[in-house]
């Protein structure tokens, strides 16, 4: 193991060139980040044996990854933002075919007005697309994520596409301590490649993609898609806690900070949790009882656990860096709520939106959410559950 | 709370702050310190004034935010002064350190300067008499190991010898070393 100075992206891009996969099919261009151009390189150079396929679209991009892995090989891309959104038709279709392609998102703002900075909205969209879901807080996060997706896309309980988040820019730009592991350590911890089905084993022929219709299996297929995603929950445990016997970083589902006391907690997903964890200990100093839960599964979502854990709390705060139009708050915040449901004694739980499109989330902004939690439990009635940090006021009709 | 060491670098597109800041940091992780180091975000233009940050601690940094009240300044273009609020969101005893020929007194009086410690380096100059070039990106990083001591001058040279060695001839990094040795002697001020 050394450690490096590394972007977010370069991170990434160096844990794919130590998996080296058979093909990467990318669009190489905005919104495109420095991993698919890096992998380039790799390419070039002769670092890597994997097949580049240039494409001219993300829409592309994800149809030719579906091609490739139905054929058989270990496939990779990735993306953000508008490219995400391209996707979004093939995602859904990777997944029903339950092809293990793994891919890292940089999450980025979805426009308009036109916007490449940092938020959820890309990945946070795709939700529901049947992808297993990580979300990172940094780069080594990013680049640990990224290695054991193969891991846990491949694995025969799932078998299902795995999509590992960090924050755009926020993380992927920015240079911080990356500890790499050696090239070997990394092929043998993915191990070899076994692909089901594969559609260039020409002496046992399937099909693959075939139309059905009102008396078929499409339910079925969807039930059964439902069934990964809950083996997946063990297996992304199980994988974690290996690779902490490889790295001394083991992973899980989320990870609490002094939360065991807290009558006030943070939920965060992404880069944010750093800055609440950062304040949580300041806030610790001055005797403030509050404690944080970082996200790092959210699909499946382990709404089980998290509600054990979070069942001592008396105030929760949930922070997300989307916002869901219409609904009762943003994504974490509506799944953090309902799986709250089912305790007995129901905590009060407030959202706050933050940081769409690149907005800064500074540490007096989670000071004054919290300020406000503290309110909540003195007992103050406070009716409004959504709140928008570090935001201008703004108004309808136009004033601002 | 953690003690993190956190530098805003002001410059123009072309002038080497985001190199700076990630040399910086690549310092930072020779001498086994955390870091960060990032720019703002946004179309980069040459000339157009541009902020880099650098974050340097013993122990993780988990914060991510833009860096508001940063305890050392680096202004690699003197011009910005009259365009640019280089002192926004900086405390009592900030460090500023400024690429010009001036005396450090003669710009301590600016009115903005008010209870900061005030440096000037000739960066521009020392750069075109060593590297040849208008980047005055690395005697400003010498000025900033002399005046912080958060690593020594030693760490920084050997830093540009192994990055630099691998990419540049011989004459490039002693040029470069020579700027760095250069920044941190003819830093002065109060």
């Amino acid at each position: 193991m050394s450690r490096k100075a590394m972007t977010g992206n370069g991170a990434i891009a160096i844990a794919l060139k130590q998996v080296e996969p058979d093909v990467m099919s990318a669009y190489p261009i905005t919104p495109q980040t420095e991993i698919a151009q890096n992998y380039a390189q790799f390419v070039a150079d002769g670092a890597v044996k994997t097949e580049y396929i240039a494409v001219e679209s993300e829409h592309s991009a994800m149809s030719a990854a579906i091609g490739s892995a139905a054929a058989g090989a270990r496939t990779i891309t990735a993306t953000s933002s508008q490219g995400f959104a391209l996707m979004w038709e093939m995602l859904f279709i990777a997944a029903s075919l339950r092809l293990p392609i793994t891919m890292p998102v940089i999450t980025r703002a979805l426009s308009g007005p036109i916007n490449i900075h940092c938020d959820h909205s890309d990945s946070m969209g795709g939700r529901d697309c049947g992808w297993v879901q990580l979300y990172g807080e940094d780069a080594q996060e990013g680049y640990d994520n990224a290695i054991q997706a193969f891991r846990i896309a491949e694995h025969m309980d799932v078998r299902l596409p795995v999509m590992t988040m960090i924050d755009g820019f926020i993380i992927s730009g920015a240079i911080g301590p990356l500890d790499v592991l050696e090239d070997e350590q990394v092929k043998q911890f993915v191990g070899p490649y076994k692909a089901i089905h594969p559609l260039l084993d020409v002496d046992n022929p399937v099909t693959v993609g075939a139309f059905d219709s009102l008396g078929g299996w499409y339910f079925e297929h969807k039930v059964t898609q439902n069934m990964a995603m809950a083996k997946a929950m063990d297996v992304i445990g199980g994988v974690g806690r290996e690779y902490g016997q490889l790295t001394g970083r083991e992973y899980s589902h989320f990870k609490t900070h002094h939360i065991e006391d807290a009558e006030i907690v943070l939920v965060a997903i992404g880069s944010a949790a750093g800055n609440v964890k950062t304040m949580v200990d300041k806030l610790r100093d001055h005797d403030v009882k509050v404690g944080m839960m970082k996200v790092r599964t959210f699909r499946p979502f382990p709404a089980a656990q998290i509600a054990a854990a979070l069942s001592g709390a008396k105030i929760i705060g949930v922070m997300d860096r989307s916002d869901s139009f219409g609904a009762l708050g943003g994504p974490l915040f509506m799944e953090i709520r309902s799986a709250m449901f089912e305790l007995g004694a129901r905590p009060q739980i407030y959202n706050f939106i933050y940081g769409l499109g690149g907005r800064d989330i500074f540490p007096d902004d989670i000071e004054g959410a919290v300020r406000l939690l503290e309110k909540a439990a003195a007992g103050e009635k406070i009716t409004q559950k959504r709140y928008y940090l570090n935001v201008r006021e703004v108004s309808l009709d136009g004033q601002a | 709370m953690q003690q993190v060491t956190e530098i805003r670098w002001h410059a123009r597109g072309g002038q080497g702050a985001v190199t700076a800041a990630k040399m910086t940091a690549e310092v930072a992780l020779s001498q086994d310190k955390y870091f960060q180091a990032f720019p703002e975000y946004g179309p980069e233009r040459s000339g157009a004034p541009i902020v880099a940050f650098t974050r340097i601690s013993d122990e993780p940094i988990q914060i991510y935010s833009a860096i508001e009240h940063p305890d050392y300044v680096l202004v690699l273009d003197p011009t910005l002064l009259d365009t640019v609020d280089v002192t926004a969101g900086t405390g009592e005893g900030a460090v500023v350190i400024i690429n010009s020929e001036e005396k450090a007194a003669a710009l301590a009086a600016r009115p903005e300067m008010a209870g900061k410690s005030v440096y000037t380096v000739p960066a521009t100059r020392i750069a075109l008499e060593t590297i040849k070039r208008a980047i005055p990106n690395t005697p400003l990083i010498g000025a900033l190991a002399k005046v912080s001591g958060i690593f020594p001058l030693e760490g920084v040279l050997d830093e540009v010898k192994t990055s630099l060695g691998k990419k540049f001839s011989d004459e490039v990094v002693n040029a470069n070393l020579d700027a760095v040795r250069r920044g941190f002697e003819e830093v002065s001020g109060q």
